[in-house]
């Protein structure tokens, strides 16, 4: 199979999703490496259903660069390619989304990485309600999702793998972080807060443990990451200044269920 | 005995793409705007309705009549209408009366007959109720006891027009096109498990007081329990009528501001009322027990309007989506942002409130992002 260099511009304005991301396939399948959307507005599950159009390397060197508002569940099930939103995203951007990457330069809705199960999600500034829902992981499949802001109510809900980073850097100097329920039902991963969160916001059978050498290694490399893809200076930003959470137990219902 | 699956989902499919859309544009300085950007922002949202159900409120679309209340009814036949106007004879001065201007439209069928009356009520000296409270009475009256008539709009100086059919098509066949407003609100319908009539549509409205609504009510039963203890007759056969009641009850008839209203149908947990400094404690304390019966349970994000203002406010855990922005003198709503981007593709702010938390535009007055997007229990003045 030979790859061209192309790069393929989709005005996207009036098109239906079915049909934009059957141009989408299109164009991979003819061997673009790069998509450039424009004026999208609202269509969803952009990024999904790639695999019949390229093989996983070519997916995986992929990029799609996204101007104006795709709809929800972009990068559903999500396998390689690099999604890039210059602006905000609506709710469960990278749902069960499995290799790949996606950034968004703005703020993000509800349920984002909605039980991702691999790949990066980077959101500049805040993200809204259940963010990280139902994440998970096996063997060497980890999800990261990195949030420079901070986010609403139920983050990390039932989550049970991967690794959720809040940067807190939409919070005043001393401000609290706002969301409560956190982590309510995980059995799983960690998330990193960073700013203030007090115990009554946390969810029960989330514990607060010190951070391991390996927790501060991965912190070092998503803040440095953040800093880079965003152009924000991250300078003054240490692991330290994180709060990990992580579930006390791996099965906290377990006397809940009948055998 | 209606078939319910087949009315929820016509072609079979094995899983519909649905969830209602609602979307809200106010202009906070009171200029009136055509609904055009609404019927676009709809239109971009289609895929969360089913065709069963489209509607808009409108303020401030009757310059001619402002004081003026203008029903709007529907009727399933002329026999209703005769009765219904021999009714409104005897009980209202019935300035002008006349067809709803509509035009044959693609997926409108089964239209009833629309009619307005721009009335004043005959109020005699010694009866001793409010304007408001007789007007009320009426269109409740004429809903529970007129066979085949309806009054679907009862406000002044503002109306709904709502049926069966997406919110686009709704909007061409009433030409709402003729039209312009300060506040537009507007639904696209899913209905899950209730009827589609037209009556059913949305925005539901008490007077000056619309609401649209994107979830579901399992509260029904216990609202509708507690509402009929106050007087109110739930008649048509929908969650999203509990709402409406609730809305007129606590807002218009006791006065009390919209902060209140969404802290009783969307009361803070027990845990944060408890954490609640002493004053807040005894105020929502009293709230959940006053108002018990009110507490929304289930998925809600609404859209309420009056006169003066354009309310959202979602369900205290969040379960339905909902974006606030702002532009200028404009206030929206919307379930997607993407469909306030189609209008208005540069904005000033954009914001997710708090479950609970509600996002009041008021005429001469722009919500911020901070009022809502962070939970806080300061004191509500109550008059």
């Amino acid at each position: 199979m030979s790859l061209t260099l192309s790069i393929t511009e989709i005005d996207a304005t009036g098109i239906y999703y079915k049909e934009l991301n059957q141009q989408i396939r299109k164009a991979v399948s003819d061997g673009t490496r790069k998509i450039v959307l424009k004026n999208v507005t609202g269509q969803r599950y952009i990024g999904t259903n790639l695999h019949d159009a390229a093989d996983l390397d070519t997916l995986k060197q992929l990029e799609i660069e996204i101007h104006g508002t795709p709809g929800n569940d972009l990068g559903m099930f999500l396998d390689g390619p690099t999604i890039t939103i210059h602006g905000n995203v609506m709710d469960g951007s990278g749902n069960t989304m499995n290799r790949g990457r996606i950034i968004a330069h703005g703020r993000a809705g509800d349920i984002t990485g909605f039980s991702a199960r691999g790949g990066e999600i980077f959101i500049r500034d805040n993200a809204g309600y259940r963010v990280g829902i139902h994440m998970k992981e096996y063997g060497d499949k980890r999800p990261v999702m990195v949030i420079g802001g901070a986010t609403q109510d139920f983050l990390g809900e039932y989550m049970a793998g991967g690794v959720v980073i809040i940067m807190g850097l939409t919070l005043k100097h001393g401000e609290s972080h706002y969301c409560s329920h956190v982590g309510t039902g995980m059995h799983g991963g960690a998330i990193f807060m960073r700013g203030n969160i007090a115990p009554h916001q946390i969810g029960t059978g989330v514990g607060m443990p010190e951070l391991s050498d390996g927790d501060i290694a991965l912190l070092d490399k998503y803040i440095e990451e953040y800093g880079a893809i965003f152009n924000i200076d991250v300078s003054k930003i240490s692991p330290m200044d994180f709060t990990k959470l992580a579930p006390l137990s791996v099965r906290p219902y377990k006397q809940l269920y009948a055998y | 005995m209606r078939d319910l699956e087949r009315i929820n989902n016509p072609y079979n499919e094995d899983k519909v793409l649905a969830a209602c859309s609602i979307f809200g544009m106010m202009d906070v300085s009171g200029r009136p705007f055509s609904g055009e950007p609404v019927f676009r922002a709809m239109e971009n949202m289609h895929d969360r309705g089913n065709g069963l159900g489209g509607g808009f409120a409108v303020y401030g679309l009757y310059p001619d009549f402002p004081e003026h209340y203008a029903l709007h009814l529907m009727y399933n036949n002329q026999a209703a209408r005769y009765e219904t106007e021999q009714f409104l004879e005897q009980r209202f001065i019935v300035e002008r009366s006349e067809e709803i201007p509509t035009r044959k439209t693609d997926g409108i069928d089964n239209e009833p007959l629309v009619y307005r009356y721009f009335v004043m009520p005959k109020i005699s000296k010694n009866l001793e109720v409010s304007e408001e409270d007789f007007v009320v009475e009426r269109v409740l009256r004429i809903n529970s006891e007129i066979d085949g008539a309806f009054v679907f709009s009862s406000g002044r100086n503002m109306g709904v027009f709502k049926g069966v059919g997406f919110p686009e098509e709704i909007a061409r066949y009433f030409r709402l096109e003729d039209y312009k407003g300060y506040i537009w609100t507007s639904h696209g319908r899913f209905p899950t498990n209730s009827q589609a009539w037209w009556g059913g549509a949305h925005p539901f409205s008490m007077l000056d007081w619309t609401v649209v609504h994107n979830g579901e009510l399992s509260s029904y039963g216990a609202n509708r329990a507690w509402l009929e203890t106050v007087g109110y007759k739930c008649t048509m056969f929908t969650d999203t009528e509990v709402l409406a009641y609730a809305m007129d009850l606590i807002m218009r008839r006791q006065g009390l501001p919209p902060e209140i209203f969404a802290r009783i149908v969307a009361p803070p947990l027990w845990e944060e009322i408890d954490r609640m400094s002493a004053d807040d404690r005894e105020l929502h304390t009293a709230l959940r027990s006053v108002y018990g019966g009110l507490l929304m349970n289930g998925p809600f994000s609404i859209v309420i309007a009056n006169r003066k203002q354009m309310i959202a406010v979602t369900d205290r855990i969040r379960l339905r989506p909902l974006t606030a922005a702002s532009k200028g003198d404009m206030l929206y709503f919307s379930s997607e942002e993407a469909s306030i981007r189609l209008v208005s593709p540069e904005l000033d702010e954009v914001w997710t409130p708090m479950g609970g938390v509600p996002v009041i535009g008021q005429l001469g007055c722009m919500p911020t992002p901070e009022e809502s997007t962070k939970r806080q229990y300061a004191t509500v003045e109550v008059a």
